[in-house]
């Protein structure tokens, strides 16, 4: 079932294939800047797009990729339901498709899980330009290999993605944002004890000696917890913006940072174990995810910050910067290297997509 | 397309001259007591939880450390013969069935618990752990690891992983998948890797995510990091009877359509409940057609608001009779007949082959009655037994091995209720894996060119196809024969054919 936009996708990639040519995957470009710098013609898969079918009492939704992320999920609170790891919007026009290549997640990431952990199924555009399907609309499905969820995170280097399906949840009933006036490592060990009780926590963000914590469930939860954490209740509209602002980056934090990677710092996402004592490195940080992302806006060398992240058993991402020395994410151990090149191969034989987007050698 | 698998080359004359050279290359990196390969001492690995299958390994190798592990790896890749990583062997595919030229690495002895972290909510334990013994390890913290099937006393963690197992309580908790953060283990080549971090991502592409429910086709685990989760302050379950299949399907899509997600939704026809009251005195209705078991947990006063709306929904949806857990004790009895499900069955019967496909919610009174329906076309019983909330169905077809027409008509039965399954939008195992079983129905859910590329992605991390060959993916050639034997309305005549 090839339509008039996924066959003229397919003919792009035939000729880029006979041509020896390259792609380089659009939706809204929002996340242009993510990742080493893109290559390629541009193959923008916004024509590919429309909700294929959403049944609110089956928690699933199959979207083609360049759907309008805004629109999916005013579609889903139509319903009452969401996509309950926040893809962040960091521009107009974010799409489905970039969402699931980029793989990012917001403020509530360590609660309810990932991108991947919400992909159900995937339709691939490959560098064979065949038209291919893994996974389903079912909650649980061993067949095969779990492809789609490869795809998460995967920045268009195994191939193109067309739709996907999305496990999708009720939103919570109930929502309150506490805050209160902690130094970062007193923080850390409240969010670490707190996360150890059956408590609502949902999202967490530590900046600048406070502490801003949101509880998510149903009602008589998150009232029992009100009262037990205490802390100062935030007004809920204002609690929404600040939520809304983290995930989307527009806060002040990220705008200060933004002006940092300006003059010639860097933005960087440490991703470590959450219990990962507090980073010594120079420079603003903002820890979310209970302490298991924590961004960091310095003019430390990528060195350094790539030594503290593995020591606190993680990685770091250059995820903003001006200059990309050392390359944007943490290099591979060796296998791992040689898998990644591999699986390549296996996906986009001739490296028609996204070259060197995730790595420079893929 | 398909991998040649290297012991196909092998003449099985050469079988005792292989064996001699495989023992003689092990013993070298193994520990003597390590290492079995008489026909009395291999016959225990012949099978796994899928006992119609049977295989003599080449040798069985059990290595206590990470260093054998990898010795013994090293020397398979060398001499290129084929290994099977085994766990409990409670798999219910055949996805650790022998390889008859190949070693079996039994992992029994990886069993050790390395770390439980109260405070990061983890626990790192080796592969070999079994479920249950991680919970247990992680209760005196108030935590617990959340999947649990059914086999959770004895499957392990790494069988678990093997399989992306889940459990009854996966549609709120998740599957294997959703929580593990790292595994560890070896490439073919015995070369260490770690797929996921104590971080929640790594860097690169989502391993982990693909290394999980592989069947394990693409490294061997040896240790396993997860996620633990507090353990919820109450519980409650409500049985709830219904006078018809459809209205109970209809009920399960009412619970999820009212924005309730239960910590369990689990549904048993009549004769399935027949089947384990009689096992286990649970309680149930004896007269509905179809019972749902309904559980809320969390806070004491989350779960009395929960249940209540789930009473509401319920009623609304046509129950006939319901009724609320008073207790722990009563709560445990209702979920022991639904764990015992298996078992009770084959009380009831000689041999039982249990299918697990899964289907849209909405379609589970359809396939309900299409089974049915099946049933008098193949002239057996078959008891119904289902994950409801996800649509993950267990259909336990009843029958006698001994009589060979009853398993023809067993196995013709199956693929109906496979093929139906995909047909109605969903998938040939939600959750046991496809091993060799659910090899045929492959070809009916993947398309070549699919197939294809998940053999390129095997290749990716196994060359020359050492690492479980033969099971999860079909070759071009089975799927064509299955195409040709496969005739019109779904009769699948006898296979003549070797299936294995």
């Amino acid at each position: 079932m090839v339509d008039a936009a996924l066959q003229q996708l397919v003919d792009q990639v035939q000729s880029a294939r006979a041509t020896k040519g390259t792609l380089d995957i659009r939706g809204g470009s929002t996340k242009a800047f993510y990742g080493e710098t893109p290559s390629g013609a541009p193959l923008d898969v916004r024509p590919l797009a429309g909700i294929s079918s959403y049944e609110p009492s089956e928690l699933v939704v199959t979207v083609r990729a360049g759907t309008p992320l805004a629109e999916l999920e005013a579609t889903l609170a139509g319903q009452g339901q969401c996509l309950p790891f926040e893809p962040p919007r960091l521009g107009e026009g974010s799409t489905v498709g970039g969402m699931v290549a980029a793989g990012l997640a917001g403020p509530a990431r360590a609660a309810v899980g990932g991108v991947r952990d919400y992909v159900l199924g995937a339709t691939l555009l490959n560098g064979r330009a065949e038209v291919v399907s893994f996974g389903g609309q079912v909650m649980k499905n061993v067949a095969g290999y779990d492809v789609s969820r490869l795809l998460a995170g995967s920045l268009g280097i195994l191939g193109v993605i067309c739709e996907v399906s999305l496990k999708v949840l009720p939103a919570p009933p109930a929502v309150c944002t506490l805050r209160f006036e902690l130094e970062q490592a007193i923080a850390l060990k409240r969010l670490h004890e707190w996360s150890g009780q059956p408590l609502p926590l949902n999202a967490s963000a530590w900046w600048d000696g406070m502490l801003v914590l949101r509880l998510a469930g149903a009602a008589a939860a998150v009232q029992a917890a009100v009262a037990k954490l205490g802390g100062e209740v935030i007004e809920p509209r204002l609690a929404a913006s600040f939520w809304t602002d983290l995930r989307d980056q527009s806060d002040e934090f990220f705008t200060a940072a933004g002006e940092a990677v300006a003059r010639g710092g860097t933005l960087w996402r440490l991703s470590v174990a959450q219990t990962a004592a507090p980073m010594t490195l120079p420079g603003a940080q903002l820890i979310e995810w209970g302490g298991a992302q924590r961004w960091l806006a310095s003019d430390e060398p990528a060195e350094q910050v790539r030594a503290a992240a593995a020591a606190a058993g993680g990685h770091a991402t250059a995820f903003r910067h001006g200059d990309v020395r050392g390359g944007v994410f943490a290099p591979l151990a060796a296998p791992l290297a040689r898998i990644h090149r591999e699986l390549k191969t296996a996906f986009d034989p001739d490296r028609v997509f996204n070259p060197g987007r995730l790595y420079p050698e893929l | 397309m398909n991998a040649p698998d290297p012991a196909v080359h092998t003449d099985p004359a050469d079988r005792a001259g292989r064996q001699s050279a495989v023992v003689a290359a092990l013993s070298r990196v193994l520990p003597a007591h390590a290492l079995l390969w008489r026909r009395e001492d291999t016959v225990p690995y012949e099978c796994d939880g899928l006992t119609a299958y049977r295989e003599q390994p080449l040798v069985v190798a059990l290595p206590e450390t990470d260093a054998q592990v990898a010795a013994l790896l090293q020397a398979c890749h060398r001499l290129q013969v084929p290994v099977v990583a085994r766990g409990a062997g409670t798999g219910l595919s055949g996805g650790a069935l022998p390889h008859k030229l190949g070693v079996t690495l039994s992992l029994a002895k990886f069993n050790r618990i390395l770390k439980v972290d109260p405070v990061g909510r983890t626990a790192t334990v080796q592969c070999g752990v079994r479920n249950q013994a991680i919970s247990e390890a992680a209760a005196p913290f108030g935590l617990y690891y959340a999947p649990d099937p059914s086999s959770q006393i004895a499957c392990t963690i790494g069988g678990n992983v093997a399989e992306n197992s889940g459990g009854v309580h996966c549609l709120k908790y998740g599957l294997t998948l959703h929580n593990v953060l790292r595994v560890k283990g070896f490439t073919v080549e015995g070369e260490a890797v770690e797929f996921g971090a104590l971080a929640l991502d790594a860097a690169g592409l989502d391993l982990l995510a693909v290394v999980i429910g592989s069947e394990g086709m693409l490294a061997v685990t040896t240790e396993v990091t997860v996620k633990l989760v507090p353990k919820p302050l109450t519980a409650r379950c409500i049985m709830a009877s219904f006078a018809d299949i459809r209205r109970a399907g209809d009920a399960v899509a009412a619970v999820i359509a009212a924005g309730i997600i239960p910590a369990g939704l689990e549904m048993m026809d009549k004769p399935m409940t027949a089947a384990v009251e009689d096992f286990v005195h649970a309680g149930y209705d004896l007269s509905a057609a179809a019972i749902l078991l309904c559980e809320s947990d969390g806070t004491p006063e989350e779960v009395t608001e929960e249940i209540d709306r789930m009473l509401d929904v319920l009623t609304g949806a046509g129950a006939t009779r319901l009724e609320v857990s008073k207790d722990e004790a009563q709560r445990l009895k209702f979920w022991s007949g639904r764990k015992n499900a298996f078992p009770a069955s084959g009380r009831i019967s000689p041999d039982y082959m249990c299918m697990d496909s899964t289907i849209p919610r909405k379609r589970l009174a359809d396939i309900l009655l299409a089974i049915q329906q099946m049933e008098i076309k193949h002239d057996l019983r078959c008891c119904n037994v289902f994950h409801a909330g996800d649509g993950n169905l267990h259909p336990l077809i009843l029958f006698d091995a001994n009589d060979a027409d009853q398993l023809r008509r067993a196995e013709a039965f199956g693929a109906d209720i496979l093929e139906a399954s995909v047909e109605m939008g969903g998938t040939v195992t939600g959750e046991h894996g496809v091993g060799i079983e659910k090899l045929n129905s492959m070809c009916v859910q993947f398309s070549t060119e699919e197939r294809t590329q998940m053999e390129l992605l095997k290749r990716a991390f196994d060359p020359v196809g050492l690492l479980n060959p033969g099971k999860v993916i079909p070759t071009l050639n089975r799927c064509a024969e299955y195409g040709k034997m496969h005739v019109k309305k779904g009769l699948l005549p006898f296979p003549e054919l070797e299936r294995f």
